[in-house]
């Protein structure tokens, strides 16, 4: 019999994770114990507080890291027994999910839209267009769960890119996935489709979690280890090609990419993001997608970096293929958040090109690396994401919101202002210089071309082309054409979301004239540690 | 011991789960599809533990089942919410998002 060993568990280096976490049981705690008219509140007080007193501990975790030395530009460790990697890469990624948790609060909070109520369904157990449903709204119920629910995700989220072995990953992969699956069924109007796209998300997800996870298992059984450590040395030791391994990471491969929304696993993409509440959209399309490409980059750098000529060519063909899918089908759409749903899918394919690049920085491993590069343009993507999903909850007629891209037309000339911001994020998809997209692109572009990945970035720039059409379409629909029949009009948000478009809008003007900060603060981040 | 077999039958499990996702009609019927997976998964996982002589692979297969418990909660109760307000667990009749 031998003695148990009690695990050691660095609590200050994984604080953030824990302050979170604790957000979200009290939450739940709050909903349980907390009188109806005080629910609200109490729950948008829990959520801004947690995230924003795990934003300063993100901050103090981030200065306290040490440099691993060793000739690697990495900082940080593997704390709790190896299963959450701190590093300059983590720490990067928990301070902008954090910050853009928080933006996404405020429009999860958002009452005034819907009459004192917020957006998400008063009664979720009621059925939709009976007598139940109305009352649920008369008498004002509301679903304050969402607030518990979103906290449970943040966590999830910051765990999934952080985590230093595969069961950790899995683990926080469930955790970020199930509580998004359930916000997303939970719109206050139009809840067939709500339902409709939770069910598709849910049966997907899973489906693709279970592909996920069979491929940890074959991974496990080539390497012996779950650690990405590990199996990065199992990998670097073996010659010739191992069946478990090849078929391992293709397995992680399908989990990974269906979470990042990459073709040819999209499809659910375009109608989650049409079915979900446009706060969740806005919340699941930043957020989820940074963390799944943290978790993305780990995996292949780390666990598969000495295999990176086995899967090389296989992402070469998904980033081509996502680039092309994204940008062509959303020149049909005609509705404005399935056409916001196949942008980010064609975001995702541009991502993928920095991804493919594989450039450690040359010499020394200082500079634009294909890591630094990323991170920039997720957190610039992230923004204006946010961003423009929230000037969408605002276009609304006596149905709601007003998504169909028809209805649009003559928008900018009846709101100049809110015309003029919405044309800017989508300038910022576009690209166009002197946006925070513009900097993304030509940092993603310019990694991958020096990884010796030029025949993609030639592709990745003449996608960009099309896609620049649809944007300016849009653009052109709002500013120079006639409104058909009744022309939409533009609530009036109260002070929540004025926050949310004004910062948003803000941080994608300053990430596109002065970069420099961010930018620096991508390339100190570092390498991961193994 | 040899676990050539056991992993030979979690392929076979994962295979059957997976092509019934795909062809199968009723939400709850390609959900247990999805469980299917999962556990095929861990047949695999404590397969290879055995193989390797450690515990590592059976430690990730408890796991793996307080994750499944966890989504059959957040799936049925999505499932029965679509289902009482269609009056139909079909996925073929969920086709409001198209396009």
């Amino acid at each position: 019999m031998t003695e148990f060993v009690a695990p050691t568990v660095e609590y200050g280096t994984i604080l953030p994770l824990l302050v979170v976490l604790g957000a979200a049981v009290l939450g739940v705690l709050a909903e349980a114990f907390a009188p109806r008219r005080w629910r609200y509140p109490v729950q948008v007080g829990i959520s801004i507080t947690g995230l924003a007193v795990a934003l300063t501990t993100t901050v103090l975790v981030g200065l306290g890291l040490e440099e691993v030395g060793g000739g690697l530009l990495a900082r940080g460790s593997l704390v709790v027994e190896g299963a959450v990697a701190v590093d300059g890469p983590t720490v990067f990624l928990w301070g902008i999910l954090l910050v853009l948790s928080l933006i996404s609060v405020l429009l999860f909070a958002e009452r005034r839209l819907e009459g004192g109520l917020t957006g998400f369904a008063g009664q979720a157990a009621a059925l939709p267009g009976t007598s139940a449903e109305r009352e649920a709204s008369t008498h004002g119920v509301e679903h304050t769960e969402v607030f518990p629910l979103m906290m449970f995700a943040v966590s999830g989220m910051m765990l999934f890119p952080a985590a230093g072995d595969l069961v950790t990953m899995f683990v926080a992969l469930e955790v970020l996935s199930l509580p998004l699956y359930l916000l997303c069924g939970l719109a206050r109007r139009r809840r067939l489709l709500s339902q409709e796209a939770a069910m598709k998300y849910f049966l997907l997800g899973a489906f693709s979690s279970a592909f996920f996870l069979y491929g940890i298992a074959l991974v496990y059984g080539f390497a012996g280890s779950f650690a990405l450590g590990e199996i990065d040395r199992a990998v670097s030791a073996s010659t010739g090609a191992n069946a478990y391994l090849l078929g391992g990471i293709g397995l992680i491969s399908v989990g990974l990419l269906f979470k990042v929304g990459a073709a040819p696993f999209h499809a659910w993409t375009p109608d989650v993001y049409q079915g979900a509440p446009t706060a969740v959209t806005g919340f699941m399309a930043a957020c989820t997608k940074i963390a799944a490409f943290g978790a993305l980059l780990r995996v292949y750098y780390v666990a598969f970096g000495g295999a990176s000529w086995d899967w090389r060519p296989l992402m070469w063909v998904v980033a081509v293929l996502t680039m092309v899918v994204g940008s062509l089908v959303a020149i049909t759409q005609t509705d404005i958040k399935r056409m916001l749903a196949y942008s980010s899918i064609a975001h995702a394919g541009f991502v993928l090109v920095g991804f493919v690049g594989v450039y450690d920085g040359g010499e020394g491993g200082t500079g634009l690396t294909s890591l630094s590069s990323v991170l920039f343009y997720l957190t610039a993507y992230g923004f204006s994401t946010i961003g423009a999903f929230a000037v969408v909850t605002l276009v609304r007629d006596a149905g709601g919101e007003t998504t169909d891209l028809s209805r649009w037309a003559g928008l900018g000339r009846e709101a100049p202002l809110l015309g003029g911001v919405f044309a800017f994020f989508l300038l910022t998809f576009a690209g166009i210089p002197l946006t925070s997209g513009f900097i993304g692109k030509w940092a993603v572009f310019a990694a991958a071309w020096a990884g010796g990945a030029w025949p993609l970035v030639v592709v990745a720039v003449l996608v960009s082309l099309v896609a620049a059409f649809f944007y300016v379409r849009v653009i052109v629909a709002m500013f120079f054409s006639d409104p058909v029949g009744q022309a939409p009009a533009v609530a009036v948000p109260s002070m929540l979301t004025t926050a949310v478009i004004a910062t948003t809008a803000i941080a994608t003007v300053a990430l596109g004239v002065v970069p420099g900060p961010v930018l620096e603060l991508a390339e100190q981040a570092g390498a991961f540690v193994r | 011991m040899n676990t050539d077999h056991y992993l030979t039958l979690s392929a076979l499990l994962f295979t059957i789960g997976a092509v019934g996702v795909l062809v199968r009609r009723n939400a709850i019927v390609v959900f247990m599809c999805v469980e299917l997976m999962l556990n095929a998964s861990n047949l695999a996982l404590v397969s290879f533990s055995r193989a390797h002589g450690q515990l590592d692979g059976q430690v990730a297969a408890f796991f793996v089942m307080v994750v499944a418990a966890a989504e059959v909660v957040v799936g049925l109760a999505i499932i029965v919410a679509i289902f009482r307000s269609r009056r139909s667990a079909s996925v073929d009749d969920a086709s409001l998002l198209k396009y």
